[in-house]
């Protein structure tokens, strides 16, 4: 196996753990932060299948921008899901 | 009862759809569009991605409208959180350590952003994604320094301005050319900065406008946290 088969093979399990995370954490702050990490995973999938415009738009957009928008909303509602 | 029937129907369901979409073949080339854009693109627009080609130049109709789309989404959002007495940011308590390392990464994160919007042309990206990390710069600001301000009128004449400059170059295509948005520039050498003709033009206007207007709304929604 070359390393960037291993390399994509971790980057899917961080991808899936990530999201189940995102969905099943009750602190919807972190749950937040789950949501941007796959973000993140996803921009490098993005370059790895050679759709760089894609990938910069996910990085700037799912990591930076759409995080900061959650998490005004929590700040302005509620932290902890019921 | 109903548990079962619903798992038979959604099986049912299941199957057929299934069987259909084994009779498409998977990764196959379809459709003789692609390959025309990859071999005619140089030619025809002078602009060697390929990507931005089709955004901006063959499909610049549609881009124009999704920036209406992006403009009218900030100004809807700037006209619910509308406030008449001027609101100030909420005092942030960041560190020294996050406030000095913004101070030297605002510079490079805005060059980064006019430097993918303005080789939108040339290199992948262009004026969307430049438009967003500018604006992620610009939030990185907001976050540090309770000081930092941006005004609102400069934000708007700059997001009206790129506006009229793509309507203009499109018209200027049907004035001079014959159609909307067509490229009336000379086309000049490709994988150089000053070639492709309009379409570089129409990128800074787009990476500006959206830059513009993604700050106004992250700024506007920093404002109303109490």
């Amino acid at each position: 196996m070359s390393l960037l088969a291993i390399l994509v093979y971790v980057l899917a399990v961080i991808l899936i753990v990530a999201a189940i995370f995102a969905v099943k954490q009750k602190d919807l702050l972190l749950a937040v932060i789950g949501t941007s990490a796959i973000s993140v995973v996803l921009s490098i999938f993005f370059y790895l299948l050679q759709a760089p415009d894609v990938a910069l738009t996910e990085a700037a957009i799912g990591v930076a921008l759409s995080t900061i928008i959650f998490v005004i909303t929590i700040k302005k509602t509620k932290r902890f899901e019921e | 009862m109903r548990k079962v029937t619903a798992v038979i129907l959604l099986g049912l369901v299941g199957y057929y759809l299934f069987s259909y979409f084994l009779e498409i073949p998977f990764g196959e080339n379809r459709s003789s569009v692609g390959d025309y854009y990859l071999e005619n693109t140089v030619e025809q627009t002078g602009s060697v991605n390929t990507v931005t080609s089709i955004i901006v130049s063959y499909r610049g109709f549609d881009t124009l409208g999704e920036v209406t789309v992006l403009f009218l989404a900030a100004t809807g959002l700037g006209a619910i959180l509308f406030d008449k007495k001027g609101k100030k940011r909420r005092r942030q308590h960041a560190s020294l350590i996050v406030r000095v390392s913004a101070h030297l990464i605002y510079p490079l994160i805005i060059l980064l952003g006019a430097y993918v919007f303005i080789h939108g042309h040339l290199t992948p990206g262009g004026g969307f994604q430049g438009g967003a990390i500018i604006a992620t710069g610009v939030l990185l600001m907001f976050m540090s320094y309770r000081s930092f301000e941006v005004s609102h009128k400069f934000l708007t004449y700059l997001e009206s301005l790129a506006g009229i400059t793509f309507v203009v170059v499109g018209f200027a295509g049907l004035i001079w050319g014959s159609s909307f948005l067509e490229n009336i520039l000379p086309l000049g050498i490709p994988n150089q900065l000053f070639s492709a003709g309009v379409i570089p033009i129409i990128y800074i206007a787009v990476g500006l406008k959206v830059g513009a207007e993604l700050t106004g709304l992250l700024d506007n929604l920093l404002k109303t946290i109490k």
